[in-house]
């Protein structure tokens, strides 16, 4: 087996190279504003912070159990049809997460409606599926798989953030600007609520993220 | 036939897949730099969706949804197995996208070449698995109002992505700020083609 040989220096859980895979995606290697993946759900469903929320977490925890799983039986796939095998991990993970939302957040479940089954479609977990879990051990690709999830995570929540802010004056639901600023004017802009919005917030995000890391700019 | 074609223009126009939903977004990013090579994904998206959702439809009904067993016998009238939905709709996706790749590669080896890796993706595009889960949200009521729910999300994605691939083609040509270039420009178009769209918004056929 190859495996005893990358076996053999022994690391310890949290060494820096682990941490990496863990931090990177968060920020430089960032899977939605950098490697373009799994745009898709981001925007649907950033309306409101709570329901991004319970979306982020669901891909984190589909996420790592899908690259350990994949992890495990890398040596046992055949390559021909591996496609078919990661889906159907990532299939059984999403049944198991729809089923958990619907039992205990029903509400938030029903405005999730079908992005929750569109995980399985998340083009960030089959990428690093294909990309990282199927060439690596187990622990290095659970965090992996974290880390990018919770990249992924991140950009939803803030995107999430400036939208209901910005569109409804709320977070999770609370009232965040205070009445006296209605009194004297202010309206809330409901172009933010609007589908489009999402899409002109993460242009800025990624505006601005590689205004502050000049070797990001793409020189195409 | 009047219905038919009200859901295929709807699903065109107001529901689009891109503009409305976000749906297959990392595919129409990516592979939105020509107009040529988009053209060859939104015919293949509009093939598989047309396919697909019909598919679907029909399993949906006769297979999974609560006592569509019956056809076989009355005691299977209380089985109910939409808990599969997610994985047979994906299998049947993905079985569609590799019959779509070999055809693909059969007739026109050019294509195949310049659509790379994003033929294969086109399993994972979310746009294909959404027109499938979003037909059995919507209970359409008979298989031609899957077809044309499928046909017509397929067309709605292949003008937005020529639309994009034809805007980016020129933009090149501009003076974009810098941390902008590509992605970030890309974005921000989008929305704005959004923003367009939404002007068919509560249009009743």
């Amino acid at each position: 087996m190859s495996d005893t040989q990358e076996n053999t220096p022994k690391e310890k859980l949290f060494s820096a190279k682990n941490k990496k895979l863990l931090s990177d995606p968060i920020g430089k290697d960032n899977p939605i504003t950098i490697q373009v993946l799994g745009i898709c759900s981001v925007l649907a469903i950033t309306v409101q912070l709570k329901a991004s929320l319970v979306m982020a977490i669901s891909v984190v925890a589909v996420m790592g159990f899908a690259n350990v799983i994949i992890s495990l039986l890398r040596h046992g796939i055949p390559p021909r049809i591996r496609i078919i095998v990661q889906l159907t991990v990532i299939a059984s993970l999403v049944i198991l997460v729809d089923q958990v939302l619907k039992a205990f957040v029903y509400d938030v479940s029903r405005q999730l409606s079908v992005f929750v089954g569109l995980i399985i479609t998340n083009c960030i977990i089959m990428g690093r599926l294909e990309a990282f879990a199927l060439s690596n051990k187990v622990w290095p690709s659970f965090l992996d798989g974290i880390g990018n999830a919770a990249g992924y995570g991140s950009i939803l929540l803030l995107v999430a953030a400036v939208r209901e802010l910005l569109g409804s004056g709320k977070l999770m639901g609370y009232q965040i600007i205070p009445n006296f600023m209605y009194d004297i004017g202010y309206v809330d802009n409901g172009l933010m609520i609007l589908p489009p919005m999402a899409l002109i917030t993460v242009g800025v995000i990624i505006w601005v993220q590689r205004n502050n890391n000049p070797e990001l700019v793409d020189v195409s | 036939m009047e219905e038919y074609l009200n859901i295929f223009v709807k699903s065109i126009f107001i529901d689009n897949m891109i503009f409305a939903y976000f749906l297959g977004m990392c595919s129409y990013l990516a592979v939105s730099r020509t107009v040529e090579t988009s053209v060859g994904l939104g015919l293949a998206v509009i093939f598989v969706l047309g396919i697909t959702v019909p598919v679907n439809y029909l399993l949906e009904n006769f297979v999974l949804g609560s006592g569509a067993l019956s056809w076989i016998s009355p005691q299977f009238a209380n089985v109910d197995l939409s808990f599969l939905t997610f994985i047979m709709f994906i299998a049947i996706i993905a079985a569609m996208v590799q019959l779509v790749e070999m055809i693909i590669e059969k007739f026109s080896p050019t294509l195949y070449s310049s659509l790379g890796i994003f033929l294969p993706l086109i399993a994972v595009n979310c746009a294909i698995l959404g027109g499938s889960l979003f037909m059995q949200e919507r209970n359409y009521a008979n298989l031609g109002e899957a077809v044309s729910f499928g046909l017509g999300s397929g067309v709605g994605w292949f003008l937005a992505i020529a639309g994009i691939a034809a805007i980016r083609e020129k933009i090149r040509y501009s003076n974009v700020p810098a941390p902008l270039r590509g992605l970030g420009i890309t974005y921000i178009i989008t929305g704005l083609m959004g923003i367009a769209f939404m002007s068919f918004m509560g249009i009743e056929l």
